[in-house]
């Protein structure tokens, strides 16, 4: 394997662990577009203490993924009073806030970037990146995952049936904020430089396509979403310069024709033990 | 000083007003957020800045930018809008991003992704009010955006169309069975947004005599979080948000040091929805949104 596609690999390791972010904020209803900023806020505390304080990489990476976790929590809990679109916004405004945050904070280097990182290998992406899909593959077996259906389906019914709405939603904010932040930190001990700009507006929006071109409601799908997204572009290589165009002309297909996205949950029936009828 | 900043953040404000006006129109009558308007803006500046760099006049340019935006945005509307008119919120606002890619690479490769810049500023000459100095670019950016605030105003408020607009805005199904054409006057919010966001487009692209394909996406954000200040469901909330944020941006930006500017206007547009989500001048509540 070349260093080449050693690189894209790690990437869509990277941009699975962000996808999933999303997408585990999306199984209760919430459209997140501002999960970059959390992946910022992971990668400048892995950065921090790693190069700073000297503390191992996993352990730094559990650290800031609690870390980045609190403060999904804490923004959690005034969003709950926004649905929809307007959660969507208001998650965009705090992405952009945490971007312009850390490009005014010199403790980090501010807008000149943070650097110092020791390189981290693919394999170790690929560990945390298989270990956290597989944990949200057995967490959608479980009573809490069928909570946080129930919350997407209709929140008021949910509610009226004795589930705590607030908890699941403000507990999801706060496990997608968790797993961004170690997509974060990985993508910094990748790269071995992180500036705010790697964590953008744009890059939020690739975790959303990610999700909803692989399927939303099935957790493989955003590992089908991340090899898409990064593979993509490397296979339309042949048209060049028109590749993105070729790109935004694909999503717009497969929105057309297959909305739910690759993957969805009529595909996973044969692993059920039981076969309904459709 | 102050004065002057003031001026220039009216300046800006007026661009942000326009843009925001834009979403607003797609966002106020269909529930939508068009991502793509950030993008239709920035086509629209090059197309107004094609025809000045061509020697014709810059009433033209403004036509051309607006024209060309409202066609592209009608497209949008039949490919990326119509036939996801019932899915969840999130699909419309994807296929409007996948053409936000489409046309961001288009002016790239049409335009290369240099800045395309005007030499000869036109309208470079400046008046003294007082202690302000007011260039004629920046009298025309004012101008022209009051003239099409107005025109817009007139449509919305007093026409026909601007009626059944503000009914499929109420409730699309009601106007439906009163026998207004929906998909017709989707086409026509589309469009007329784009118009605006084209129109903007020439207007600060000539203003800073200046262009990239990546304007877009700087100043689409910003004019969301005008958008969302005004309030989402008053179209005419972005009249008031525009101007307050062009110099609020100015003034942190003289005073408090360019980069702490956007954490100003997104703490900001945070601190409307969570506190008064339906805009600083008031009207329905917005926050029952549909989910996405």
């Amino acid at each position: 394997m070349s260093t080449y596609d050693a690189g894209l690999l790690a990437d869509a390791g990277i941009l699975l662990l962000g996808a999933l972010s999303v997408y585990i904020i999306l199984a209760t209803g919430q459209l997140s577009l501002g999960n970059a900023g959390f992946m910022g806020i992971g990668a400048y505390i892995t950065s921090y203490l790693t190069v700073i304080v000297g503390v191992p990489v996993t352990a730094a990476l559990l650290l800031a993924g609690l870390a980045s976790g609190i403060i999904g929590v804490v923004a959690g809990f005034p969003a709950l009073r926004l649905r929809g679109i307007y959660l969507a916004m208001a998650t965009l405004g705090f992405g952009e806030m945490v971007r312009s945050f850390f490009l005014n904070f010199d403790a980090v280097g501010g807008a000149g970037g943070f650097h110092g990182m020791t390189h981290i290998s693919v394999g170790y992406i690929w560990a945390w990146a298989i270990g956290i899909l597989l944990l949200v593959m057995v967490l959608e077996r479980s009573r809490v995952w069928l909570e946080m259906r129930a919350v997407h389906d209709d929140e008021t019914v949910a509610g009226l049936l004795g589930l705590n709405t607030t908890v699941t939603k403000v507990a999801a904010f706060g496990a997608g904020a968790a797993v961004a932040a170690i997509s974060g930190g990985l993508f910094a001990h990748h790269h071995v430089y992180i500036e705010p700009g790697n964590f953008g507006f744009e890059r939020s929006i690739d975790f959303v396509l990610a999700v909803i071109l692989g399927g939303s409601t099935v957790a493989p799908g955003a590992l089908v979403g991340a090899m898409l997204l990064v593979l993509l572009p490397e296979m339309l290589r042949f048209i060049s310069d028109w590749r993105l165009a070729a790109f935004g002309t694909l999503l717009i297909v497969v929105l057309l024709v297959r909305r739910q996205g690759i993957l969805d949950r009529s595909l996973f029936q044969w692993t059920k033990l039981r076969s309904r009828p459709t | 000083m102050i004065y002057q900043q003031l001026v220039n953040g009216l300046t800006l404000g007026a661009v942000y007003t326009l843009i925001a006006l834009s979403f607003s129109l797609v966002m106020g009558i269909l529930g939508i957020l068009n991502l793509a308007i950030a993008e239709l803006f920035m086509i629209g500046g090059y197309l107004g800045f094609t025809v000045v760099l061509a020697g014709l006049p810059l009433p033209l340019a403004i036509i051309a930018g607006m024209g060309g935006a409202a066609v592209v945005a009608g497209i949008i509307e039949k490919v990326g809008y119509q036939p996801f008119r019932d899915a969840p919120v999130v699909v419309p606002m994807l296929s409007t991003l996948g053409f936000s890619i489409i046309l961001q690479n288009v002016a790239t490769n049409t335009w290369g992704s240099d800045p395309l810049q005007l030499f000869d500023e036109p309208l470079g000459a400046r008046f003294a009010v007082g202690p302000v100095s007011v260039s004629e670019m920046q009298l025309l950016v004012l101008g022209a955006t009051i003239v099409l605030v107005a025109l817009l105003g007139y449509i919305v408020q007093r026409t026909s169309l601007g009626r059944a607009l503000r009914a499929v805005a109420e409730n699309r199904d009601v106007a439906r069975l009163l026998g207004v054409s929906a998909s017709r006057l989707t086409l026509l919010a589309f469009m007329l947004s784009g118009a605006l966001a084209g129109a903007a487009g020439v207007l600060i692209g000539l203003h800073y005599a200046a262009i990239t394909p990546y304007i877009g996406v700087e100043i689409g954000l910003k004019a969301i979080a005008v958008m969302v200040i005004g309030g989402t469901t008053r179209i005419w909330g972005a009249l008031a948000a525009g101007p307050l944020i062009g110099i609020a941006e100015v003034m942190t930006v003289a005073y408090g040091g360019s980069q702490v500017r956007d954490f100003v206007v997104y703490g900001l547009m945070i601190a409307v929805l969570l506190l008064r989500p339906q805009g600083i001048l008031g009207g329905a509540r917005t926050d029952r949104g549909q989910r996405v």
